[in-house]
């Protein structure tokens, strides 16, 4: 019980320091914090419209960071999901213009599952089968495969093969027949949401109700001991990794398909990177990403108001965060302001726990 | 001439390449200090850019761009301490910890350079750090508009690859340095203290990666911009890996990837897309861990917090 | 010439007392040993003398000069040298580099040529030839160890002490070793030497302290002992032999055959060299032998955890090699693991999470669901019968004492009701109750006739419970004696190697 409050409170403490840190620097920097805050919330969730923008935002984010969440739970570290979630828009995105002729029912599924094949190959069964097979390590395989899918991304808007006629550099738009639509009774609220809502119930099932799930967790938490059980490690490495990327890959997907409609340069300002975050706070629990996500979300959705109404720069959320995800990892120093003295394991797994 | 000649005959590519090496060998040079001592340092990014944005902003208030330089450096230096203080005091997770550090220093930067300079930007007066001839070599054909006429810093860079080649590898604390990140607790047993070397090893790399923040804004340019450091943090990381987490290793692997991008404008000239190219470096890297041309292997103990039991 | 004296250390971790009352008088110019067996307290006391852990209470005094160690600087300083059973060597750096670590020749340039000079002229001055600019990693064992000495001879020791020196050291690497011993004797450096084993502290020590339960029971010259006395000391005098559990009555058929089976460690050398035996059906087949010795890697090779090189491993008459972890598992050969944090429990899952850890099959899941309300009773039921306290079934692993624990391991591995038992070293580090209710679950294994493969570096677990002892050395099987003829005596000889031209063994084809 003590450690399901600590799942939840020290999160909590990491916001209020993050919070509390923003404030004092914005109060330095001469501006009300209190209105700014204000400001950010109402611009956030001030009216029905807001509140279908912010969750809008964090589709992306609750998905990668589903992804992330389920490598960090079999004990990887996926920090390229910003280059899987590239590929899933590519791939997405080039169905989506390329098959006109499909009937919704076929369009909408094949541009998401082959982006998630996509998103999959991509973070997973290159880095984790170098992981697996020669012990190159994730955390710089997938960073670099990232960087290597958005030059790619690039490559293909900027002159190449995927560039839509004209001088802009972005794709032709998606057809009517791969549109997902917003929702009726709230046109900012995009139909990808749903398909949220799915996942997260998908993931939780996997990860805390099916043998599946069980092993890997098992993996992450003791790879001998998941050994001594019987399982494989290294298929694991590649299954989580690919899980991860394949989350990533629909994220990119639902992102063309249901928001953006079409590729362009311009896309994704390292939505990768907060779901990681996304995931960190939510301490790897599908239920709680979807919470975590709508708070980054909203932080990013408010910093427009923010700055209309107080004329605080958008970029302090992002300083909010930075300190948020400083101080999730270093929540040693909760536990030692109370106990006075430092346990005695290593952090690393338990931020990733 | 041939239009490969015409490429690749022209010094103008290699003293481009060396210039767009140096601010990735600086980071690379900082991140090998870093880790030796076994601290994951992927914080690079951010301590640039804290060096980019304070290199302006004292060079513009001082109107001097040695303490514009002096400034940015230490900035990425005191930065650096926060990830050196997560890791050693607090064994935090290193990698998530270096996120953080960038997720911050790109928001404050940002933030500052809205608030304290509005829409305008940085001063146009802002001073540049010299660009310096050496008269002897820069008569000589070829070599010399390559390696006689550069900026003042992409000179520094050189001298700190050498001497930290030096550091590391000829001197005791070198020696040290490298103990620390390979076996902590052998270390520990002999006497040497773990933690204020692993700090030491941090607060170079800060040191270092913020002089290469500098080099971005006030020596290739006189200016700030919002996330200017374009994920060189990032290539930096990589060139030290690529570089085996050596000095002269790490320059070498700058070089390549400095001469990727100066590669890449001058074949846009001749319609090669840029992008195919820039991929060139991270695709390296991959190789290079996989072990295809050269296994390259951290320090054994590098991102593992050293919790001494008492 | 210096003298190294201890008096009434203490030291107490959270729930164990590691050192009570600890007293120590070493000599100059003698090889003092200090013998106990595994978790007596030699360790804690070894961390203490350099400086790693602070003592409770109680006085280190060097020269009758009473010494506070804050640090191992601190015990360096006064020259208190160490050589740790697991070596402090940076296996990336060079002999010389490591020698100097910490106490170079100056501050700023590392002389390099200077400092492999000094280190080169060090080690041939003791007659311990080493190459100062060779990488560690790539020498032996032995030769590292070579260096931690050179490495305390380097640093001036006044006192020089050894931890456990022989533990990873073949035979002939022992020997080489007792005559640096004695070198280093003959200059006058005290010793202190740290062991379990009765033949070699009867070969080197000049002196003899005897710790039992982290407290020294015992300080004798070495000369007036005989092996039994020592070993009584060691145990407790009326542990040994005493309250013998009934032999087994009916053994059964083969249950598992190991033929000329070659196994390699992490570092591609034969652990296990050929190695041939069987164990039947109704008996507990007890496997003794210093640590090191391939144990470790014959078990992982049977339980399906480690290749196997060469040879045959067959279970009920059938080969094993195609047969995964699991398949072992479902043929009826489940495993107690020697590291029950590392490798036996998952120690941040639950009670539940972990009772069904190497087996998903029902109640715990169906159709590849987990079934939460079967799998909490079937786990209720476990953790009550096997007396797991607390018998939370949603407790963490972790939360549980060390007993606890592996009670829990029992349980798993028992209720899949396994022919064979694998269990190693299933009582390290357990208090009495906890020791007593293990081996009653292991006696009612084999009296329920199924097999027991029990291996242990204490002596005295397998003449308490082995039916037939082994006893391993240097990746064979020495020596095979029913329990009626073995004694502490023959086994602990045997155990170090020397017997066996005269042993009569199933040694077989080696």
């Amino acid at each position: 019980m003590t450690q399901r409050l600590r799942g939840v409170l020290m999160p909590l403490y990491a916001v209020v320091t993050g919070l509390i840190l923003g404030a004092v620097i914005m109060a330095v920097a001469r501006y009300n914090p209190w209105s700014a805050y204000v400001a950010l919330f109402s611009g956030a969730f001030g009216n029905l419209s807001a509140i279908g923008t912010t969750i809008t935002y964090a589709v992306p984010l609750v998905l990668t960071g589903l992804g992330i969440a389920l490598a960090f739970r079999a004990g990887l570290f996926n920090i390229g999901a910003e280059g899987q979630y590239w590929m899933g828009a590519i791939v997405a995105v080039w169905i989506g213009y390329h098959f006109a002729a499909w009937p919704w029912y076929i369009h909408i599924p094949v541009a998401a599952l082959a982006a998630m094949l996509a998103g999959a190959l991509w973070g997973g069964v290159i880095p984790g089968l170098t992981k697996a097979f020669v012990g190159a390590h994730e955390v710089i395989t997938t960073m670099m495969l990232s960087y290597i899918a958005i030059f790619f991304g690039h490559y293909l808007l900027e002159q190449g093969p995927m560039m839509a006629p004209g001088f802009i550099p972005q794709s032709p738009a998606v057809t009517a027949s791969a549109t997902i639509p917003y929702a009726p009774w709230l046109p900012t609220l995009t139909g990808g949401f749903w398909i949220t809502l799915v996942v997260i119930a998908l993931t939780h099932i996997l990860l805390f109700h099916t043998t599946l799930g069980y092993k890997l967790r098992a993996v992450g938490a003791n790879a001998a001991a998941a050994r001594y059980g019987g399982m494989n490690v290294a298929w694991f490495t590649v299954l989580s990794l690919g899980l991860s990327g394949a989350l990533a890959g629909l994220a990119g997907a639902l992102q063309m398909l249901g928001v953006e409609g079409q590729l362009s340069d311009t896309f994704s300002s390292g939505y990768g990177y907060t779901a990681i975050v996304v995931a960190l706070l939510a301490r790897n629990n599908p239920i709680g990403i979807l919470f975590s996500g709508i708070f980054f979300a909203a932080l990013s959705a408010g910093s427009q108001s923010m700055q209309i109404d107080s004329g605080v720069s958008p970029y302090m959320t992002d300083v909010i965060t930075g300190i948020i995800v400083f101080f999730v990892a270093a929540d040693r120093l909760y536990t030692y302001v109370r106990v006075r003295r430092a346990r005695p394991t290593g952090a690393v797994g338990e931020v990733r726990a | 001439m041939s239009v490969v000649g015409q490429v690749f005959g022209n010094p103008e590519l290699y003293a481009s390449t060396l210039a767009m090496a140096t601010p990735l060998a600086l980071p690379a040079l900082g991140g090998t200090f870093s880790e030796r001592t076994g601290v994951v340092n992927i914080a690079m990014e951010g301590n640039m850019l804290v060096g980019a944005f304070f290199g302006v902003m004292i060079a513009a208030a001082t109107h001097s761009s040695w303490l514009g330089l002096l400034a940015g450096a230490l900035a990425g230096g005191i930065l650096s301490l926060s990830l050196a203080w997560a890791a050693i005091r607090l064994q935090a997770d290193q990698v998530v910890v270096g996120m953080a550090v960038n997720l911050f220093a790109a928001g404050i930067t940002a933030f500052l350079f809205n608030t304290i300079y509005g829409p305008n930007g940085t001063p146009p007066n802002t001073p540049f750090l010299p660009t310096v001839t050496i008269p002897g070599l820069y008569q000589i054909p070829f070599i010399g508009p390559i390696l006689g006429q550069q900026n003042v810093l992409v000179y520094i860079m050189l001298l700190l690859v050498v001497v930290s080649h030096y550091v590391l590898f000829h001197t005791t604390l070198g020696l040290r340095m490298r103990a620390v990140g390979e076996h902590p607790e052998a270390s520990d047993t002999v006497g040497i203290n773990v933690a204020r070397l692993r700090y030491l090893g941090v607060f170079l790399g800060g040191l270092l990666a913020g002089l290469g923040g500098v080099f971005l804004s006030i020596g290739l340019l006189n200016s700030f911009d919002v996330g200017m450091t374009d994920g060189r943090g990032y290539i930096a990381l990589a060139a030290m890996i690529f570089g085996k987490w050596t000095p002269l290793g790490s320059l070498g692997a700058a070089l390549l990837f400095g001469f990727a991008t100066a590669l890449s404008f001058a074949l846009q000239g001749i319609g090669i897309s840029s992008n195919l190219v820039a991929m060139l470096p991270y695709a390296l890297t991959i190789i290079a861990l996989t072990g295809l041309i050269g296994r390259s292997r951290p320090p054994a103990a590098d991102g593992i917090p050293y919790a001494p039991t008492k | 010439m210096s003298t190294l004296e201890i008096r009434h250390l203490r030291k107490a971790f959270p729930g164990v007392i590691a050192n009570d009352d600890v007293n120590l008088l070493v000599q100059s110019g003698e090889t003092h040993a200090i013998l106990g067996e595994n978790g007596a307290g030699k360790s804690t006391l070894i961390k203490m003398i350099s400086g790693l852990y602070q003592p409770d209470q109680g006085e280190i005094l060097i020269d009758g000069e009473a010494r506070r160690f804050d640090t191992p600087r601190d015990a360096i300083h006064v020259g208190i040298g160490v050589v740790h059973q697991h070596f402090m060597l940076i296996p990336a750096l060079t002999v010389a580099e490591n020698v100097v670590l910490g106490s170079e020749l100056s501050k700023g340039r590392f002389q390099r040529s200077k400092t492999e000079a000094a280190v080169a002229e060090i080690s041939r001055s003791f007659g311990l030839p080493l190459d100062p600019s060779a990488r560690v990693r790539d020498l032996s064992v032995g030769m590292q160890q070579r260096i931690e000495i050179v490495k305390a001879l380097y640093r001036k020791v006044r006192i020089l002490i050894l931890d456990e020196p022989t533990a990873v050291l073949t035979p002939q690497e022992t020997r080489e070793l007792f005559v640096v011993m004695r070198q280093l004797k003959a200059e006058g450096i005290p010793i202190v030497f740290i062991s379990h084993k009765l033949e070699e502290v009867r070969e080197i020590a000049d002196t003899v302290t005897v710790m039992r339960l982290g407290k020294t029971v015992q300080t004798h010259p070495v000369a007036g002992t005989t092996s039994a006395q020592l070993a009584n000391w060691m145990v407790g005098r009326d542990v040994v032999f005493s309250d013998h559990p009934p032999a087994s009555t009916g053994i059964g058929d083969t249950l598992l055959e190991v033929d000329r089976l070659t196994v390699l460690d992490e570092r591609k050398v034969q652990a296990v060299r050929a190695l041939t035996f069987a164990v039947r059906a109704g008996e507990i087949y007890g496997v003794a032998g210093i640590d090191g010795n391939g144990q470790t890697e014959l078990v992982e090779a049977i339980a399906g955890l480690r290749p196997v090189q060469s040879g045959v491993i067959r279970f009920q008459g059938r080969s094993l090699a195609k047969v995964g972890v699991r398949g072992r598992l479902r043929a009826g050969i489940s495993y107690v693991p020697q590291d029950r944090q590392r490798d036996g429990l998952v120690l941040t899952f639950t009670l539940t999470e972990n009772l069904m850890l190497r087996d998903l099959s029902r109640p715990f899941s169906r159709g590849g669901f987990l079934t939460r309300k079967a799998a909490r009773q079937r786990a209720q039921e476990l953790l009550t019968e096997f007396d797991v306290r607390p018998d939370n079934p949603s407790a963490l692993a972790g939360s549980l004492s060390g007993g606890n624990q592996q009670k829990v391991i029992l349980a798993r591995e028992v209720a899949s009701r396994p022919k064979l038992l694998i269990a190693v070293q299933p009582t390290r580090g357990l208090d009495v109750g906890a020791i007593e209710g293990i081996h009653r679950q292991l006696l009612r294994l084999r009296d329920e006739g199924n097999a027991v493969l029990l291996v242990s570096l204490e002596l005295e677990e397998i003449l308490a419970l082995a039916d037939r002892i082994a006893v391993m050395h240097a990746g064979q099987i020495i020596t095979e004696l029913p329990r009626d003829q073995a004694d502490i005596e023959t086994i602990g000889l045997a155990m170090t190697g020397e017997r066996r031209a005269a042993v009569t063994s199933e040694e077989g084809s080696t």
